[in-house]
């Protein structure tokens, strides 16, 4: 065995590569230098990522899943008796709400600085399996407190399964474990809750970083800064992760442990949004509460599902619908033929077009928490009408965009 | 001995044990994917149940479990069919076509047509899931409150909702639809099996 250095380093890089590791992901990895308040939002979702994990095997020590005894030993046993069980719960709670946040967040600067286009396509596709195992997660965990938004909640994203023709039943009988939700149910999702999905999450996450890290980092100006190397190889515009970003991202976990803390501390239930009312009621499969809404991370895909109108009877083309909302962002970096990356040199009237998203996107949101009337169903189908729009349509408009010159180097504004 | 490797061979063998190892893949995944099927305690409970009605007089009705829910069995008289073929102005779903039943039960009685007097239904409030409560007719203390021309049917007492004897519900309720009509089917005139038809039976 030959060593490249001697002392305990030494001796453990002949057998494991710990600082090659080092080098290429944090010391040695250069990120642009132009990084600007849009980019928090990756590192943020780790650190959010590493708060559910770990309250989330605290909960697990303490949680049933057994219908007859979990919201028991939630509201009762964690909410109640254990000490700081409280604390450790509504971390998990509104980390949930927090991840999404982030990861909304994150992904509108890839949409704005076009960090999905070539070469990072595969970034960006990983991304949106993390999106979706997120959803995944989200939806399976709030079954769990058994409380009567959890047991309905599930029912009506489980009927949405029986909605598919001619196997959709089966298939509804299949993921309930019965023919109504229950213990089978409440076990299987608490199975997947905190093993099976957490697993593939960070399995992704890993996958979307090592990508990253293979092409290198986008960044605010689009411009690939590999493309101007000094003499030593190193980008110009580059500066090490470590300790650059690294210690940059603390402020950024500083501001968001801030309003994390605040919301812990002084609103854990966020008026209803983070916490629904009606879940601190025992699940009742007999009594249907008023009005059911899903957490507000799924809003925006829910009023998808409500706007489309049921053919013959049948949801199913809500659920199509819905799917297709995910699915078309698998394709962003095909249906966007701009070949300018960042939002900056792009057309002043794409830049509308992406603010009438934003803005379509948070009325959806917005709607889904509310028991649907005529008008607001009609609202639900224009916005949803321009949220297709808007991608599909792209290859037809991204072509006629009278593009600013995009700079050499990167710029810092 | 590199001179003399056989690629074709070696690319057959490479392939075949590939496809070998898929399908033991495939096999292995079975009993994975049918452990999510409903487990034999989940199946026993969710059986078809057998109701036996030989002792039902008419205007009487007894409440069977299914599959958690209470299934309603009621014995009517000629009179209350002679009543449902002429109710149907103030209804709101006359024929049930946006109800759901078996097809052999799509008529006024919502029953078979051999066995008109027993209606089977599921008792669960098309509105939020709540047990209406039978009242008969007039003779029923409870019933004057429900109008002096009430001619018997279904209350509900979480929001109103009024059904007639077949379970058809009265226009402008709070419930949308007609009680839900689970698939059964006669053994003999006496008793009833409730959760499969007759057809697959």
């Amino acid at each position: 065995m030959e060593q490249k250095s001697n002392g305990l380093m030494g001796w453990i890089d002949a057998r494991f590569p710990a600082t090659k590791m080092w080098e290429d992901h944090l010391s040695k990895y250069y990120a642009p230098k132009n990084f600007n308040f849009w980019y928090f939002f990756g590192s943020l979702a780790i650190m959010v990522l590493v708060i559910q994990i770990l309250s989330g095997v605290f909960l697990a020590m303490f949680y049933k899943p057994d219908t007859a005894l979990a919201f028991q030993s939630v509201e009762m046993g964690i909410m109640r008796d254990v000490e700081w069980g409280w604390l450790i719960r509504y971390f998990h709670s509104t980390g949930a709400s927090a991840f999404f946040l982030v990861v909304y967040l994150h992904m509108f600067r890839a949409l704005i600085y076009g960090s999905y286009k070539k070469p990072r396509e595969l970034i960006w596709i990983f991304g949106v399996l993390i999106f979706l195992a997120l959803m995944a997660e989200g939806f399976m965990g709030y079954l769990l407190p058994w409380g009567q938004m959890s047991f309905w909640g599930a029912q009506v994203i489980i009927n949405l399964v029986s909605a598919i023709p001619f196997v959709g039943e089966d298939l509804g009988i299949w993921v309930r474990g019965d023919f109504v939700i229950g213990d089978a149910t409440l076990n299987r999702f608490y199975s997947l809750h905190i093993v099976a999905i957490p697993l593939i999450l960070i399995g992704l996450i890993v996958a979307h970083i090592i990508a990253l890290h293979e092409v290198g980092s986008n960044n605010p100006d689009g411009v690939e800064i590999k493309k101007n190397k000094d003499e030593n190889g190193i980008p110009k515009d580059g500066i090490p992760f470590h300790p650059y970003y690294s210690v940059k991202d603390i402020v950024g976990v500083i501001v968001f442990l801030m309003f994390f803390s605040i919301v812990v501390f002084f609103a854990p239930e966020m008026f209803g949004y983070f916490l629904e009312h009606a879940n601190f009621e025992p699940a009742n499969p007999l009594k249907t509460p008023e009005h059911i809404a899903p957490v507000w991370y799924f809003t925006p895909y829910y009023s998808v599902l409500r706007a489309v109108p049921s053919i013959a009877g049948s949801a199913f083309p809500g659920v199509i619908a819905m799917g297709a909302a995910i699915v078309v962002l698998f394709f962003l970096p095909w249906l966007d033929r701009n070949p300018v990356k960042s939002i900056r040199y792009r057309a002043g009237w794409y830049k509308i077009l992406v603010a009438i998203f934003v803005v379509t996107f948070i009325i959806l949101g917005v709607l889904g928490t509310l028991a649907p009337t005529d008008g607001r169903t009609l609202l639900a189908q224009v916005c949803t009408a321009y949220y297709f729009a808007f991608f599909l349509l792209m290859p037809i408009y991204t072509k006629l965009e009278k593009n600013k010159p995009v700079p050499e180097r990167v710029t810092m504004k | 001995m590199s001179a003399d490797v056989n690629n074709s061979k070696r690319r057959l063998l490479v392939a075949a044990t590939s496809v070998v190892g898929a399908i033991g893949a495939g096999f292995v995944a079975v009993p994975f994917v049918k452990s999510w099927n409903p487990s034999a305690k989940a199946l026993a409970a969710g059986a078809p149940v057998l109701a036996d009605i030989s002792k039902l007089e008419e205007g009487q009705m007894i409440t069977v479990e299914w599959r958690g829910k209470p299934v309603y069995i009621l014995k009517r008289t000629e009179e209350n069919l002679k009543v449902l073929e002429t109710d149907t102005d103030m209804l709101a779903d006359v024929n049930s076509d946006a109800s759901k039943q078996p097809e052999y039960c799509k008529n006024s009685a919502r029953a078979y047509e051999n066995h008109a007097k027993i209606s089977v239904m599921e008792g669960v409030c098309t509105h939020l899931g709540c047990a209406p409560k039978y009242v008969p007719d007039l003779n029923n203390p409870f019933a004057g409150s429900l109008g002096a021309d009430w001619k018997g049917g279904f209350f509900c007492p979480c929001h109103g909702s009024l059904y007639d004897l077949s379970g058809r519900v009265y226009s402008s309720m709070p419930a949308p639809t007609n009680l839900p009509i689970p698939p059964h089917y006669f053994k003999s005139d006496t008793v009833i099996l409730i959760g499969q038809d007759g057809s697959n039976a």
